[in-house]
């Protein structure tokens, strides 16, 4: 499991991003980004539709280039970032995969040890016990030989977080990962996602639109919409958020 | 009846058939998952240009067909990521523009004949011993370079997003993939023909699709299939004589046929 760094949390910046723009065509999606994240965070990043969060989050990966600004992770700019075993990764399609593909539980959890070791290297036993792990963390050790399409969306939900998790993250990144899942499962969603950061002491953000469901577990909200309007703790948060309701006068 | 061991070139035919069987469902499974197989249909009427191109110069076809193959998958691939134009325009352009790169050279040759009517349809009396050489030598290193990368091609299969996050060079290997189903095109092209390529990569694989099984065990039951078709077709072929690569194909369609009632019975 993931190594804990309590003695350095909140501390360390572990995300920095500064003056980040980006634009598609000629429309501007986001607009001079400033976001620090410190490690041990939990942070919610919050935004509607078209917010550019999603937009965002890809720039963290590096999975997209920004117009304009830089991204640092973990300290390494994100142009020579070569640390992927230690980010954790849960994609918004992750629920909306394709349903036939012919994968076992196992089978998906183990590719979250395929980047750790690298090309031309066998899965071992120890990335079997991994997987396994990661499975009994997130509850679904009896999934283990299960096709992944025949299980319900929460279910494939905690198996992609499992995913994550066998990499042995410090950072874990989530997109919009209870879109389509019931009220009762997603309390127990974010119920999972505070004992990572609090027990495994993981960096977790957090990418939604649905601000009730979470704001009670993170430590921080930023709201995003083309730029970053509000980043503060949770109690300020709803302090303030009467004046958040009309960000742009 | 006919003593079908007798013969010299219905063994080169069988084992090159069996090769043949082994690998292409192991690109296949990739290329269908990707929702990539129509580019097996495009590279096999590009590898008609190559076979033409062979029977010009008066070199090996195979060899000719490999080269073409390859490098128009890399133009394609290139096409495709560049996304300057749509995925399927540039398969469309591919298919249309060898097609008629073939029968250039094809009139240029003089080669409308039966040994093309072999090359497009396939037959078993097309194998030489040369041949079953190349296609042995070409069937290892795809097999090779699959096992390689096994688990990195499953993981950009999979998710392509988390595997580029998760550290994988997703980009090359796309372009390796689309190299070694150039690869397997052209050494299937003695054995089932051009026009028919494209069966053997994708049907057994949609067969074993039906079963629902693990990854790992969905390329057995794929290999399985692809394996008894090829068996099945070259004697079925040999002893009623007919097209060995329409026996092959018909056999495998057959299976997925069997396959999709016995799924919806219960």
């Amino acid at each position: 499991m993931p190594i804990a760094h309590p003695e350095t949390e909140h501390e360390e910046n572990v995300i920095e991003v500064h003056d980040v723009s980006f634009s598609y065509d000629a429309s501007e999606v986001l607009q001079n980004i400033n976001l620090t994240i410190h490690r041990g965070d939990y942070l919610g990043l919050v935004g509607g539709n078209g917010s550019g969060k999603t937009t965002l989050i890809k720039i963290i990966l590096g999975l997209l280039k920004p117009s304009s600004g830089t991204v640092r992770l973990l300290g390494t700019n994100i142009g020579s970032f070569k640390d992927w075993s230690k980010i954790g990764y849960v994609p918004q399609k992750a629920t909306s995969f394709d349903s036939n593909f012919p994968a076992t539980v196992q089978e998906v959890v183990l590719m979250g040890r395929y980047g750790r070791r690298g090309l031309f290297h066998r899965i071992t036993q120890q990335d079997r016990e991994k997987a396994q792990q990661a499975l009994r963390y997130v509850e679904m050790e009896e999934y283990t030989d299960r096709l992944i399409g025949d299980l319900s969306g929460g279910q494939q939900q905690r198996v992609f977080i499992a995913r994550a998790l066998a990499t042995e993250p410090e950072i874990m990144f989530l997109d919009e990962p209870t879109v389509g899942v019931e009220k009762n499962i997603k309390d127990d969603f974010y119920i999972l996602l505070k004992k990572l950061n609090e027990q495994l002491h993981l960096t977790v953000v957090l990418v939604t639109h649905d601000i009730e469901s979470m704001a009670h577990e993170a430590m921080h909200i930023a709201c995003i919409d083309q730029t970053i309007f509000f980043h503060d703790s949770v109690d300020m948060y709803f302090k303030e958020s009467h004046k958040l309701i009309h960000p742009h006068p | 009846m006919l003593d079908i061991f007798q013969y010299g070139f219905v063994l080169r035919g069988l084992e090159a058939g069996m090769i043949v069987a082994l690998i292409a469902p192991l690109i296949g499974i990739f290329l269908v998952l990707r929702r990539y197989s129509l580019i097996a249909d495009t590279l096999a009427h590009v590898s008609l240009a190559g076979v033409a191109l062979g029977l010009l110069l008066n070199i090996s076809p195979i060899l000719s067909a490999l080269g073409v193959t390859i490098v128009s998958s890399l133009g394609i691939e290139r096409l495709r990521t560049t996304k300057r134009i749509y995925g399927e325009s540039a398969l469309a352009l591919f298919l249309s523009g060898s097609l008629a790169v073939a029968t250039i050279l094809l009139s240029l040759g003089h080669g409308f004949n039966t040994n093309l009517f072999n090359y497009l349809f396939g037959s078993i009396v097309t194998v030489t011993q040369t041949d079953v050489y190349t296609i042995a030598i070409l069937a290892l290193i795809v097999v090779a370079v699959l096992t390689a990368f096994y688990k990195e091609l499953v993981y950009i299969t999979f998710d392509e997003e988390s595997a580029q996050v998760g550290g994988i060079p997703t980009r090359r290997i796309n372009t390796l993939l689309i190299v070694l189903a150039a690869l397997t095109i052209s050494l299937s092209i003695p054995i089932i023909g051009i026009l028919l390529i494209a069966a053997l990569i994708v049907i057994p694989v949609i067969a074993a699709l039906q079963l629902r099984k693990s990854f790992a065990q969905t390329i057995l039951y794929a290999e399985g299939i692809s394996l008894f078709s090829v068996l099945a077709g070259i004697f079925t072929s040999f002893y009623l004589d007919l097209s060995t690569g329409g026996t092959i194909v018909l056999i495998m369609l057959a299976i997925f046929l069997l396959i999709m009632a016995y799924k919806n019975w219960d």
